[in-house]
């Protein structure tokens, strides 16, 4: 009986103490950003819009080497390679379908010559859906993004027009296969 | 004559009755934004200064919304249903005093007229559920109609120590009688405390929202329910919060007369901001109640209710009757 009855205060008690502690919450600040009037920070590996950078000498960095159009697990990415007159490969097209995108950051993972990259920008809502589809003049920036100084044709043996084999950094000169004087 | 403060004049019609749909608009907003507060969030404030026009907007969308009636749904008690809470509650509010002189009626039986209407407030819950013919619907009516029948027993027992004391059913002469003899919350301690968990599960409101139960039987009796047809059965709710809020004070704090003798010159003035300050601390605290404290099932409600809280109100009545009549010889 009394243990019945003590369990009885016990939890009335209980009740007392939950409303005095939620009723202190009033005097705590509130934890909401008001996003549209304040800003809230971005940190600068937010995985958000997705932009297509330029090398160092102001070259499209992307070789449309496709990594990225495989890596992307919702397939969002299309893109054609194609090649100017100096050997250097560029896409032809490129477009991300960012209805479908994910903002995973796979492409950015995998991309081998820094050119695609994820920005802290996330205000991309469209009233159009097709306005959701973007091309590469549309994703293509002036600047380097977040690698400042790499430049793929720099350090790839590649050859190219204006740099033929062992010119890249970091590379000796051909060796010379048929002599056989050390 | 029609712009005098005497109970029943045009003039106090009016001014009750806009101030208690405007105080139920608002209440509608402010349960929101407390909430909000109570959880450290910021709650609507998009809307005018501090979100005080959120529920205008919400009337708006409820009101241009679909007026749908479900083919499989009964349909005179459907449409008549929500219209039974908002109707009985603001019928229930013409009795309470605000003030010396300002009231809509001074029935000498004025807790009972309360009472009849808050019962015939169950019906709504329970032609509503019973008319969605949805099985929801009908469990959400059915723990409404039990609920509210159950809880009304004691909800009436636990006053009868006030009309004991103050030997009225006539609200104005209870408070008249608390003026005199002090606040009855003290001498009715017991009865005070039924009265509050009783009127909070006669107006079905939270922790006693089992009616309602959204995580288990998707919102009751009103799961059929859309547009403006819900909103007068949130609307109903929250007048039926209001007169709650404001019986409270009126049986157990004083009513209208200020505590600790902070009157202001003018009576009327005096009532009124003494009367709404008071409604106002217990609006606060239902709020603070809807915030912090959970649903218990419905059998721990029966249980407390037949179990606990009608054998304490029935001790409460005797010793009460006990305690009137050894004084009065």
């Amino acid at each position: 009986m009394l243990t019945v009855l003590g369990k009885q205060l016990y939890i009335i008690w209980s009740q007392i103490v939950t409303l005095w502690l939620v009723f202190m919450h009033i005097f705590k600040k509130a934890d909401t950003v008001e996003y549209p009037d304040v800003m809230p920070y971005m940190f600068p590996r937010w995985r958000g819009r997705i932009i297509l950078s330029r090398d160092p000498d102001g070259e499209e960095r992307c070789v449309a080497c496709n990594l990225c159009a495989v890596a992307c697990p919702v397939d969002c990415i299309a893109l054609q390679k194609t090649e100017d007159e100096n050997g250097r490969w560029y896409p032809e097209f490129f477009r991300i379908n960012f209805s479908r995108c994910i903002m995973c950051g796979f492409c950015e993972e995998a991309c081998p010559t820094h050119a695609i990259q994820l920005t802290p920008d996330f205000e991309m809502a469209e009233y159009v859906r097709q306005d959701m589809v973007w091309e590469k003049e549309d994703m293509l920036i002036n600047g380097t993004g977040k690698y400042h100084d790499y430049n793929f044709y720099k350090i790839a043996g590649k050859a190219i027009g204006g740099k033929g084999k062992g010119e890249a950094r970091n590379e000796l000169p051909p060796i010379d296969r048929r002599s056989l004087l050390p | 004559m029609w712009f005098e403060f005497v109970v029943g004049s045009p003039l106090n019609i009016v001014l009750i009755l806009g101030a208690v749909l405007g105080a139920t608009v608002l209440l509608i907003w402010f349960e929101r934004r407390m909430l909000g507060f109570f959880s450290e969030r910021l709650g609507p404030n998009r809307v005018g200064p501090w979100g005080i026009f959120q529920s205008f907007a919400d009337v708006g969308k409820l009101i241009t919304k679909e007026d749908w009636v479900p083919p499989f749904a009964d349909r005179l008690p459907f449409i008549v249903a929500p219209v039974i809470v908002p109707v009985v509650m603001l019928l229930s509010f013409a009795v309470i005093p605000v003030a010396p002189g300002m009231g809509i009626m001074d029935l000498n039986v004025g807790l009972l007229w309360i009472f009849a209407m808050a019962g015939l407030g169950a019906y709504s819950a329970m032609l509503g559920g019973l008319a969605s013919n949805n099985k929801f619907s009908l469990l959400g009516g059915l723990r409404a109609a039990g609920q509210m029948i159950s809880y009304e027993v004691f909800m009436g027992i636990s006053i009868l120590g006030v009309v004991i004391l103050s030997d009225s059913f006539n609200l104005r002469e209870i408070v008249e009688a608390q003026h005199k003899n002090g606040w009855y919350v003290f001498p009715q301690f017991i009865g005070f405390i039924i009265f509050v968990i009783a009127g909070l599960a006669e107006t079905k409101r939270w922790p006693f929202d089992l009616a309602e139960g959204e995580a288990e039987i998707i919102s009751g009796f009103n799961t059929e329910y859309s547009g403006m047809k819900f909103g007068l059965f949130f609307v109903g709710e929250y007048i039926g919060m209001l007169v709650l809020s404001a019986l409270i004070p009126v049986l157990f704090f004083g009513g209208w007369y200020a505590p600790f003798g902070l009157d202001f010159p003018n009576a009327i003035l005096s009532g009124i901001f003494w009367m709404c300050a008071k409604t106002f601390c217990w609006i606060v605290f239902f709020i603070l109640v809807r915030a912090a404290l959970v649903r218990p099932r419905y059998d721990q409600l029966m249980n407390y209710g037949w179990l606990v809280m009608l054998p304490l109100s029935l001790i409460n009545v005797l010793v009460t009757g006990a305690v009137v009549l050894a004084q009065g010889n």
